[in-house]
């Protein structure tokens, strides 16, 4: 049996009158990288918001590394999260900061390491995600698919157990997105990182992902490998994958 | 008719008491968070948010000495009291002028900029970023910016009381025929020092409001571009009420 470094059991998440996630349970195992993916509006960031103590469910449990979470103070979560790594959907560099600063934030806000240290650790982060060169320029210089890359060197700047990207290819070219795709892949390979991938780009899922869970109005509609998925009967998930909008009287007939 | 009345009236008055209890718990939230300041922040903040207001805030209060001047000296000649102008402008400046018109004009320019940064970090998940990173969005971008506008314009208010006398000098001499001797006798004879500290005390408090609602707008921004903006007008707005308001207060406090 796999051991299971995210546990999420009998979620539920509300706005109002609007349920997000509703029993949803999920698990993740450690070492692997599951996609998740759904329709826009299906709660998908959502569940990062979840894992990351952005966001507290109305009910459930979530179990992080073998401690419960969701009643975690700001203080705890703090703990929890230097052990995290996250990929903004829109990179979320600061804008204040150069590149190279952006990815040492870390390391100089929880770290006692030496100036030499640092710089050695963003250099090689920086050339790991392909860009070796660009520790002095702005944020504002970058294109979309260096800030995708600058904010993966980032979130795996304090060695994290687990890194969340949110929704990494939104917005980029084919080419960039399958690009971004891979680097996730041989990221995961070479770190060795659990991964939870958030994205609605199902060839995103399919270069990057071990496992793909698919989520529909708030409940996990499927789960499993890759091929699993790929040749899935499940009616949402086959919906999904074609592109057609999925009609709940469908299932019926 | 009535019922939606009252519902509404009631609704607005539960969210403004929503907003004064956040703002509330950031002012806890920072006040408990300042020994985690990091001083360069403080002085890049200190430089940025109070050095390089000082030329708008001099000009205003250069200005508005001239204009005490000129209301009331003249008229002060006339009545054989031009003994009197330098103290009474030096008072009227030193005790409210100066510190609430700085503070208006710091609000306008620092309080929104506060807001428009820290929204547009906001709506473009940089705070989220940070709360990920485990860094705490009050102690890394509240408390610099509430530090070094809490230190920063008590030294605006006494450049500010410097020149506004110059500004009112100028005026009651060259304008009103008063006598130099006469105009800094005056300041000499009826104002106290304690006119300028109260001042100074009056405008660290309006520096603090400044700080707190700018972040807290800030913090607060609705999503996008116009929620910036809008963000952005509130603080400034809400920033110079408050400031009236506490300033009514202050007053007694510390003058009568």
């Amino acid at each position: 049996m796999r051991e299971s470094l995210i546990k999420i059991r009998q979620l539920k998440v509300a706005f109002g009158e609007k349920k997000i996630l509703d029993n949803f349970e999920l698990d993740v195992y450690k070492g692997e990288t599951l996609a998740v993916i759904g329709p826009s509006g299906a709660g998908k960031s959502t569940i990062i918001k979840l894992l990351t103590g952005l966001l507290k469910p109305n009910a459930g449990t979530i179990e992080i590394m073998g401690s419960e979470v969701q009643d975690y103070s700001e203080e705890q979560w703090d703990e929890v999260r230097k052990q995290m790594g996250v990929v903004f959907q829109y990179s979320a560099l600061f804008d204040f900061l150069s590149v190279g600063e952006n990815v040492a934030f870390g390391l100089r806000r929880h770290f006692q390491l030496s100036e030499e240290a640092i710089q050695a650790r963003v250099k090689e982060l920086l050339g790991l995600v392909g860009m070796p060169d660009v520790a002095q320029m702005q944020p504002a210089e970058l294109s979309g698919g260096m800030k995708k890359r600058v904010g993966l060197a980032r979130a795996l700047a304090m060695q994290p157990k687990v890194v969340f990207y949110d929704e990494p290819t939104s917005g980029l070219d084919p080419v960039m997105t399958m690009n971004i795709s891979r680097l996730i892949r041989k990221t995961q390979e070479q770190v060795g990182v659990t991964s939870i991938l958030v994205t609605h780009d199902m060839e995103s899922a399919y270069v990057a992902a071990d496992r793909i869970a698919m989520l529909y109005q708030g409940k996990l509609a499927a789960i499993g490998t890759v091929e699993e998925i790929k040749h899935s009967n499940n009616p949402v998930v086959r919906a999904f994958v074609e592109g057609i909008e999925y009609k709940e009287e469908r299932n019926e007939q | 008719m009535l019922n939606e009345f009252f519902a509404s009236v009631g609704k607005r008055i539960l969210e403004f008491c929503a907003a004064a209890g956040r703002m509330t718990n950031l002012t806890v939230d920072t006040i408990k968070h300042l020994p985690e300041a990091n001083p360069k922040e403080v002085l890049r903040q200190m430089a940025l948010l109070g050095a390089d207001s000082l030329p708008i805030v001099l000009m205003t209060i250069l200005c508005t000495g001239m204009v005490i001047s000129v209301q009331t000296a003249k008229e002060f000649v006339r009545f054989g009291a031009a003994s009197s102008v330098g103290g009474i402008v030096a008072i009227a400046m030193g005790r409210e002028l100066v510190p609430v018109l700085s503070s208006v004009v710091v609000a306008g320019r620092i309080g929104a900029a506060i807001a428009a940064e820290i929204g547009t970090m906001k709506v473009t998940e940089q705070i989220d970023a940070l709360r990920v990173m485990a860094a705490n969005p009050v102690s890394y971008l509240v408390v610099p910016r509430f530090i070094a506008i809490v230190l920063m314009m008590p030294l605006l208010v006494i450049f500010s009381n410097v020149v506004g006398n110059i500004g009112g000098w100028v005026v009651a001499h060259y304008y009103a025929g008063v006598s130099s001797f006469s105009y800094t006798n005056s300041i000499k004879v009826l104002a106290e020092m304690y006119d300028i500290v109260g001042g100074m005390i009056k405008s660290s408090f309006f520096g603090a409001i400044i700080a707190i609602v700018g972040c807290y707008k800030g913090l607060n921004a609705p999503n996008g571009a116009e929620g910036v903006g809008l963000a952005t007008t509130a603080s400034v707005v809400l920033s110079i009420i408050l400031i009236f308001i506490t300033n009514y207060f202050l007053s007694i406090v510390l003058y009568v």
